[in-house]
Formats: structure tokens, sequence, C-alpha cells
């Protein structure tokens, strides 16, 4: 399957900005089901500098400085990336290991494991707690295999929790999600990551984006999609296996990554410190459009 | 006088186990023996005179009022021999060895993590783990610069470490400020006893830092377009990096800066340019070499790390890392600063450096392990808790204190996120000799007792190996029974004399004599913060006291004339407070402003001095002290105990019952912004700060002649111009030449051409043109002084017999232009100097 990806950010100043300095999470990198064919960042005012660097955690960040001065800021990123097959249910449920057994490898033998213990603890956005521990016992049941449990949890979120974007924005806390049953893909990823990490497993945020389906009969709208996220839980067995609490699904050929981390704060798509401008707006276009080879 | 001191179950610095002075105190006490309890009070009186005269001060709880606290220093300073010297200070240079080579690999290959000798919970689990730093590469290895460790004596005898500081460790310059005052009060003994100096650690320091620096600036020459390397006999430039004024060791950080030589510069006073970090002078960028900075990890960039950090540099983390600037310490330190880490140092120390840890660490449970976890449960009662990772600032918890339901809440807090949680075991300190004042009697006298001490060393790194520090920032507790010693908590501080069987060499970095060039350099680094706020701090002084000077007219011509007796002058007088936004204005801007009653005025008066309006005398005063608060380093004790008593009269003390009391008020005000003139005239060095605030002053002062000279003019001819004389501060100049009424020819001569008259205009133009000129103050349209120097000239032109009188329109209109020129020149100087200084903001989805 291959997608083509358009992500166009506009901020617009109330007074000029006389300095701007962007770092952007935007560059899809390669996975094992994910190559990149080829990707496009523009920006408008042209920056005055640009460089990139990995991050600690294999995504492609890129910094830009802007000198020029302006009331407007566009950056538009342009990818197409190539999917290939995922592992179904059906493959995963095979080999599958009872969760605890998950757990006493993990932090048996953490050397072993240390990539994947960077996403076992508390972190910026994910505070672990008491109360997302007993939430994810209602599905981690004794015994119960890791993918089994986490399908079931996934299904779980997805049905005792209402899609509400103005539930909450990127600040509200966990406690705060859990209590009201409502949020958006980012606090359903956050939610789930923080009560499987309270177990004691490891999960990590991926951000990307996901296909939409028009309904039948009309056209695709250009820059109705939007930025996505979901969960990858770690199994010793199968490596790195992706959910999709809002949408309660296995993650398999319509979800493109663009980077992964401990949550939100670790891969935002773009984050900047400006000089000037006053107050600011924000407009973002995604447009996700598959293309048939 | 030693009787009295309790021997406890804890180790006696001062007494051995029979209660006699130790072998290294004996001198030292034997000639304390002979002093009176009258001469023991006088040491310890000068020595807070000292402290009080060096303003030297420690912001307990960062007040923006003000207050800071005196530093507490105790007159006896705390002894210890060579041999013990020696095991302490070679114990640290291990530590900070071992810790230093335990960031690298942290922070680079993380063999520590995969070969299983730290638990990845200690480091991944961290929220002081910056992931944006792995991999950073650090000059010869050295990511630990300053290292500070804090320690304290066993029952036995023995040193244990209690924490350590690897962050931004505070309290050398302090330890510095001590021996300086604490030497001076027993200069014979500091002698005799061959005290190890200090200064030496200092030195060390800076040679350090200026290797390290260069360093840097040949990588920028190497690798940045347009950059020539270090010329030959240039030192490259360091700065210590401040989070600014409200921080609770402002005072030694700016100590400090002085003492090195360095700028103490905020975030706002840097910007990063081509992986540069760059100085914004008033002289343009200058490229940075190395920062030592004294602002924690996640708040020194807020593009990489917090976002809500105000007090950062947008981009600081990427000119590291292309090692185009040398960050002391390397961003990531506070990882080291856990407690969690103790438990595994003696391994480490064996696997890393191949040798024993030659001190030990107090006994600390981590909660990360199970094992850990069982005991801390067992035995919370005996135990001190504290938070894992010292990033949360938090007070430790004594299990002691705690009730069943409290030991209960605690225990599920730990058990949701045991690698949170560290546990101590409480340890009882040595005490030592304190000299503590009694209160209660009349004639206050002191008498020595026991106080828990603990003792700060401090390490920085050098090329070959680490400087330790001789001697030290010693801390009691302020109670008996002290069971935590900080500075924060109350507590006070001692000097610490390490005796060496050599002589010492006196030697002071302060007194060492700077190459011309090394002058040069440091006049003309001045930030174009600082720069702005000496500009600011000279107009607000003058337009505060202009401010008084009008509203104290207009209270005393309300208290001593009936309306009948008042003249032409009156409405011009109301005119004159409008201009200073001290009365209301017009409603329209054609609307005549309508003449206000008596009864009317005086209300309004009132709340001109004292309301929370922005343009009140008491918002002036305000404003005029966070201006003062924001020069601290650069003025006098004295100059900011000015400041701060107008202050305390206008929010503690205010006098607005009547229209006496107001009028008092002003007195004082007048009189303290006189004062604050003189400090700023004889008190404070000539250089290039101070034209930035002598500008300010002029540019201020001659803004309000030629308005207040404009609207005099116009009044009706028979009007009164006492006032005018008066409100200048010229009158008794006026009366010591002319018996007569004042009359406008010589008025006028007087106000605007009189050169030796400090308050005349010409007086102004002239300064300012002179400043100017030689600063060359220069931009695209030119020289910045032209707009004040063609006033100049005409005013040197006009013909006194014709235009100085009334009404003159010539005069009126030449006056006006001289109000406008000092709005663009202000302007202009805004623009050439000081554009740099913008607070940033960031945003990001």
């Amino acid at each position: 399957m291959r997608y083509q990806v358009e992500h166009e950010t506009i901020y617009q100043y109330e007074s000029n900005v006389t300095q701007s300095y962007q770092q952007l999470n935007m560059v899809p990198r390669d996975t094992n089901y994910q190559r990149s064919l080829s990707h496009q960042l523009r920006c408008d005012p042209a920056p005055s500098e640009q460089s990139k660097r990995q991050d600690f955690f294999g995504n492609s960040s890129d910094f830009l400085t802007i000198l020029e001065p302006h009331e407007k800021l566009v950056i538009h990123s342009s990818f197409a990336v190539q999917l290939q097959t995922r592992p179904s249910l059906s493959d995963l449920l095979q080999n599958d290991q009872p969760w605890e057994q998950v757990n006493a490898l993990l932090h048996g033998d953490s050397a072993r494991y240390l990539e994947a213990m960077n996403y076992c603890y508390t972190s910026p956005k994910i505070q672990c707690s008491n109360a997302l521990a007993d939430f994810a016992l209602t599905c981690f049941t004794s015994g119960r295999p890791l993918i089994d449990a986490a399908m079931a949890f996934t299904q779980q979120i997805y049905q005792a929790f209402e899609f509400d974007p103005r539930a909450t924005d990127v600040s509200t806390p966990l406690d705060e999600v859990l209590a009201g049953k409502r949020g958006v893909c980012q606090d359903f990823a956050h939610l789930m990551i923080g009560a499987l990490r309270s177990i004691g497993l490891s999960c990590r945020y991926v951000s990307g984006y996901i296909l939409t389906h028009p309904p039948a009969g009309q056209p695709r709208l250009v820059g109705a999609d939007a930025s996505h996220a979901w969960v990858s839980i770690f199994s010793p067995n199968h490596g790195w296996i992706d959910f999709d609490p809002t949408n309660n699904c296995l993650v398999q050929h319509e979800h493109i990554t663009v980077a992964w981390g401990r949550d939100f704060s670790d891969v935002s798509p773009m984050r900047g410190v400006v000089l000037g401008g006053g107050e600011q707006k924000l407009k973002v276009k995604v447009t996700v459009t598959p293309e048939t080879t | 006088m030693l009787n009295q001191l309790a021997l406890g179950d804890h180790y006696h610095e001062l007494l051995d186990e029979t209660g006699q002075p130790r072998a290294h105190w004996q001198p030292f006490i034997q000639s304390l023996l002979t002093l009176s309890p009258e001469q023991l009070r006088k040491r310890m009186e000068s020595v807070q005179r000292q402290v009080q005269d060096n303003g030297v001060t420690y912001n307990v709880y960062a007040d923006t009022h003000g207050l800071q606290r005196p530093w507490d220093l105790d007159v006896l300073p705390l002894m210890l021999p060579q041999d013990e010297w020696q095991h302490i200070a070679g114990a640290v240079a291990q530590r900070a060895t071992l810790l230093n080579q335990i960031l690298l690999d942290i922070y680079g290959g993380q063999q520590l993590l995969k070969t299983g000798q730290l638990p990845p919970a200690l480091v991944y689990g961290h929220d002081g783990f910056l992931r944006d730093c792995v991999g950073m590469a650090h000059y010869d290895n050295i990511a630990l610069h300053s290292y500070a460790v804090d320690i304290a004596r066993a029952p036995n005898g023995q040193w244990w470490v209690v924490s350590d500081r690897t962050q931004a460790p505070t309290g050398a310059g302090y330890a510095l400020e001590n021996r300086t005052i604490v030497a001076s009060a027993f200069p014979t003994l500091f002698r005799e006893l061959n005290v190890e100096r200090l200064s030496g650690f200092f030195a060390s320091m800076r040679d350090s830092l200026t290797h390290w620096g260069r360093r840097a600036a040949q990588n920028q020459s190497a690798t940045v377009a347009n950059l020539p390397p270090l010329s030959d006999g240039e030192s490259p430039l360091v700065v210590i990096l401040t989070p600014g004024p409200y921080n609770e060791t402002y005072h030694e950080q700016s100590f400090m800066a002085g003492y090195l030589g360095y700028p103490l510069v905020q975030g706002n006073d840097l910007t990063v340019r081509n992986g540069v970090v760059w100085l914004k002078t008033i002289e343009g960028l200058k490229p940075v070499h190395a920062i030592l900075r004294r602002i924690d990890d996640d708040y020194c960039d807020p593009l990489e790390f917090n976002a809500t950090s105000l007090l950062g540099v947008a981009g600081l983390a990427e000119s590291a890392r292309r090692g185009n600037v040398v960050v002391a310490n390397a961003l990531g330190a506070n990882l080291l600063e856990s407690g969690a880490l103790l438990g595994f140092l003696p391994k480490l120390c064996e696997s890393m450096l191949g040798e024993k840890l030659r001190m030990p660490s107090v006994a600390t449970w981590w909660c990360g392990e199970p094992s850990a976890m069982a005991y801390v449960t067992e035995n919370l009662a005996q135990l001190v808790i504290k938070p894992a990772y010292a990033q949360a600032e938090s007070r430790p918890v004594f299990g002691e204190d705690l009730n069943a339901a409290e030991k209960a809440d605690l225990i599920e807090a730990i058990q949701a996120n045991p690698e949170h949680y560290i546990a101590q075991e409480q340890v009882a300190i040595s005490q030592a000799p304190t000299l503590i004042p009694e209160e209660g009697m009349q004639q206050s006298n002191a008498s020595v007792q026991s106080r828990a001490v603990s003792l700060r060393v401090y390490a920085f790194a050098t090329p070959n190996g680490y400087a330790i520090m001789p001697g030290g920032l010693a801390r009691v507790a302020s109670t008996q029974d002290g069971r935590i010693v900080t500075m924060q908590r109350g507590g006070t501080s001692k000097d610490v004399w390490v005796r060496s069987p050599y002589v010492q060499p006196p030697f002071s970095l302060l007194g060492q004599t700077n190459t011309s060039q090394d002058l040069v350099y440091e006049n003309t680094l001045l930030s174009s913060r600082m720069a702005e706020n000496l500009y600011w701090y000279g107009r607000y002084s003058v337009r505060n006291l202009q401010k008084s000077m009008v509203l104290r007219m207009m209270i005393q011509s309300l208290m001593a004339y009936s309306p009948d007796e008042r003249e032409g002058e009156w409405p011009t007088i109301q005119a004159l407070c409008r201009w200073f936004q001290l009365l209301p204005k017009p409603k329209s801007k054609q609307a005549e402003a309508p003449a206000l009653s008596d009864a009317q005025l005086e209300p309004l008066l009132i709340e001109a001095v004292f309301s929370s309006e922005p343009y009140s005398l008491a918002s002036g005063v305000q404003q005029y002290y966070q201006q003062a608060f924001n020069l601290r380093e650069r003025i006098s004790t004295s100059h900011w105990q000015t400041v701060n008593a107008l202050l305390t009269q206008f929010t503690q003390h205010p006098q607005r019952q009547d229209l006496q009391g107001v009028s008092a008020q002003l007195e004082f005000a007048i009189q303290h912004f006189v004062a604050i003139s003189g400090y700023a005239m004889d008190w404070m060095t000539r250089d290039l700060g101070w034209r930035f605030m002598s500008l300010g002053r002029r540019l201020e002062r001659l803004q309000f002649m030629s308005m207040l000279l404009s609207l005099a003019l116009k009044m009706p001819s028979h009007s009164n111009l006492d006032w005018v004389l008066d409100i200048s501060n010229n009158l008794v100049t006026y009366r010591a030449r002319y018996t007569a009424r004042p009359e406008w020819m010589p008025t006028l001569n007087l106000l605007l051409l009189d050169e030796r008259n400090p308050n005349s205009v010409v007086f102004q133009l002239k300064g300012l043109v002179q400043y100017l000129e030689e600063m060359g103050a220069e931009d695209s349209m030119g020289s910045i002084a032209v707009p004040l120097k063609q006033c100049w000239e005409q005013l040197l032109l006009m013909d006194i017999d014709q235009h100085y009188h009334a009404e003159d329109p010539a005069l009126i209109q030449l006056l006006d232009a001289m109000y406008q020129a000092t709005l663009t020149v202000s302007d202009r100087l805004s623009l050439r100097f000081f554009s740099y200084t913008s607070a940033h903001s960031t945003a990001g989805y």
C-alpha cells in the first residue's frame, strides 16, 4: 500500500516575528513495515539556517531558524510512503505469552530489553498510578496472554470512552480523562500507555496519520484529515505491536507512522520559540491519499 | 566558656571524649579563651556589620518585594587538620572523577546499562535524563566541570557523603566571602595558623574555563563561516548564566561574576545563530565560548527542553552539540544528584576506576529495588524519605513524624512509582561550636553552643584532574537538635580553616593586575539589557524626582494660599501635572482643561501620590525599585538601602491622612531621590554603563525643562515665576544673583544658557552631545546626537534681548522642537542599542 501525505501548518501572528526557531517532527521514519519514498519540507519565509538530526528514539528532527521578519509562517510537509503487511491478529495470538511472564522477562533481564525499558516509566505527560493499574487489570487478568489482553483492553477503551474534541486539550491530565471518559486520540493513547506501564509493561506513543474514509459516493476532501496517535506494546516474542484504541483495531495498513516516543511531548509535530509576534493563530491541514500501484 | 558545650551521642568537632579541645583546635581556642565576653560580642558584631556592608544576601523566598535576608555567618570557623583534609580532598576528587565517568557513559555508550551495572529505571525513569543530550561530545571528556558534595561526620568520627551537587553547585562564592570576613575578624590567628588560601582554587577554575573556551573558539573558527580565530592574547569569552535577580543565590552569582571577571548574563542577553551562542552587547553580537550556568538543565533551552522556560536560550543545546560552546556543567548533569545512585557507587568505583570508594555515602535505599522497598516499608519510622529524582524540590519526610494513616498514604504513593523514592538512614551528625547571640538581655551577649554541622566541599575540573577548594562552606543548624541543615531553613554558615604545615603566600584573584587588553575588553562588553536597564534607571530617577517636586508644589500651594491669592501660574502648574498624568486629562483633545476647585483637587492629588494606578508616584517608586533590583550588582549597598527605604516608606508607612502628611511623604521622597542622584554621580564608576544612565538622566531632565518652559512662557504676563525656578531647583541660585522678584529674561538666562548650572537646558544638551559622540552612537540616519546638536546651535544663536520674553513664539517653537528631539533620540537609542532585548514566547502542537 502506498500513501501520499500533505501536512500544512500556518501560524498567523498579530505583529512581526523577528526571530523564529522551530523544531519539527514531521518527516516519517522507516520501520519494519514502512519505507519512506520521498519527502519534502517547505518553509515560507525561507529559513536562514536549517539542520536535521536523529533524536534519541531514532525519529527525524528538523531545526529551522527564520531571521526574516514575518507575520505568517507556513510549513508544508509532503511525503510518500510504502507500507508492508503487518502480522495479523491470529498470527500474533499463536505465539502469545502470559502478560505476567512478559513483565518478569522485562524486569528480570532489563539489560537485554534495554530499548523497551525506555517506555516502562512515568513520563512528562503520563503519570503512572494505582488507579490506572486497576483499570488495566480489568483486562489483564491472571495468566491472560499479552496480545489477547491488549486487544481486549483496546476494545474496552473504545467502548467506555467517547470521542469528544471539546472535552480535553493538550494539558488535560490523565486522571481527568479517566474520570470524564471523553477525549481524543492523544488522550486514549496516553491512557492506554499509562495503564499498561502502571502494571509494569513497556508501551510507547506513536504519532502519525490514518486514512479516513469519506462517506460512500462522496469525494475525498482535501485538508479534512488530521494527525493521529496510537500505542505500541512491546512483546518479547513479536517485538513492537501497534494498537489503536481510538478506532478499536490492531494497526494494519491504514496507519502511517511518523515518530514514536514516551508520550506526545517527545514527538509533537512542531514546537518553536519566537521573538515578537504577539497573539498567534494556528491552522493545520492534513490530507492523506492512497495511491494505487 | 566551653563547659556549657553538651557532649552527646554525636561526634564533637572541638572536644574529644574527655571534654578537652582536640589538638588542631588548641591554638585557636586558647586565643579565643583570652577574649572577654565583651570582646567576643564585638567580633560577632563586626562580622555581622561586614556581611551588611558587603551586601551579602540570600533571597529566601525569592520575593519580588525584596526581601533579601542578610547572609548568616558565624564568627567561629570550623577547623580541620591537614591529614584529615588530605583524606577528604582525595575522596572528593575520586568521587568527582567517578561521577564524571558515569555521566559520560549515561549520555554516551550506556555500557553501565547494557551490562546491568545500573538499572534502567534509574536512568530512563528519571525525569532529569535529557534524551536529547545523548551523544553529545565533551572536550577532554569532561562533562562534570563543577562539583560539590555535602559531607557530614558520623559518631565514630568518619566523614560520610550525604548528597552530591552536580548541576550548578551553589555556595563557592559564599565560602569565599565568608573567608574574607572571618579572616579579618582574626587577622593574626589566620596568619599564624597557616590557613590554606582559597584563591588558588578560583584561579584554576578560571584557567580551566579559559582552556575549554579556547577549544570551543577553535571549533567555531574551523566550522563556522566568517568567525576568525582568537587573536594572540585574546581570551575566550566566558559568561555566567543567571536565572536573574529573584534567584535565591543571585548575590553570590553577581559576586562570582565580579571576582572572576565574567559578564553575568540572563537568557535574553544571549542568542543562537549558525549554531553559535552570541552575547548581545551594545557593540553588536560577540561569540560566547563557555557558559558557567546557574540555570537548571531543562530550563536552559526552551526549544529542546522545557518549553515554558523563559530563562534559557533557544538553540543552546544544539550549539553545545556542535562543540561551539562549553556548557559547565554539561546539560543533563542533574541526573547524578539522584540519591538512588548512592548505593551503586562502591561497585561502580571498583569497576570503572579500579579503586575502592574512599568515602562512603549515608545508608540509602532506592525503592526501585524490590528488596529495598520491603525494607523501607518495614522500617519507615527510622528513615528519612526523599524524592529519588532531585528535580522535584520537596521536603524530606521523617518517618518518625508520621502517624499510621500518613504512613499508609506514603507507602501507597511509593508503591505506585517506587523508583521515585529513596530512603536514608537518619544520621546523628557531628556538632561544632557556634557563637549564639543571647536574647532577652539589655546588652546582648553571646555564648558558645554546639550545633549540628555539615560541610560542602567544592571541586572544579582542570585538564589534569580535579582541583579541590581547600576549605568549603560549613553550615550549622538553627536549633540545637537540628535534623536538617540548609540555608533555606534558617541555618548559619561557617568559614572552614584547613591548617597547612606551610606558610601561605598572600595571593588574591582580586588583586591580580589585568593586562591593558583585558581592561578594554571588559569595558566594551556591556550587554544590551544592562545598558537598557541603566538608561531607564537614569530616566526614572529624574522623572520620579520631578513628579515629587511638582506634587509638593501643588500641595503646598493648596495649604498656603487661598484660591484668590494665586495668579496666572495656577492653571499652568495643573497642566504640568496633567503632562505627568498626575491629574486626569480633559475628555476631548480640543477642550480646555477645566479649572479644578481646591475641593476637587485635594483628593485627586492624594490619589496621584498613593494610588495603585500606573502613573501615581507610589507606582513610580515600585517600578523604580524593580529597576534598581535588576541592577543589583552594579549599585552600592548604601545606594540600594536608600532605594529600599523609599519603597518601604511607600508600601508600609504611607502618610495619607491629610495634606501635611502627604507633604511630609513627598519631602521624604525628594530627599531620597536626591541622595540617589548623589550615588549615581559620585558612587558609580564612570564606565560605559554609567554613560547610559547619564544619558537617561539628562534626556529626562531636558524633556522636563523644555516642557516646563514651553508651558510657562504661555502664562499670562503678570504671572508669578518663583515656581518655575523652584520646580527646576534654581530658586536658590536665582536669589543669590538677583534680589528682585523673578523676571523672564534673567530666569531664562539661568535656566537655558548657564553652562555652570547643572539644571540648565544647555548643561543637558552639552553632556548629551558629548556622551553620544564619544560613544560613536550612529545609526542608518547618521549620528544620533544630531537632533540635539541642532537645538543646541539654535539656542546659542538666539538673540537674548529679542526673544527671552513671555509668549515669544520663536522661543516656544525651539522648546517644542527640543521636546520632540528628546523623543526622537530616545527612540533611536533604543533601536540602536537595546533592540536585541525582547522576550521570547513558545508555541507548538
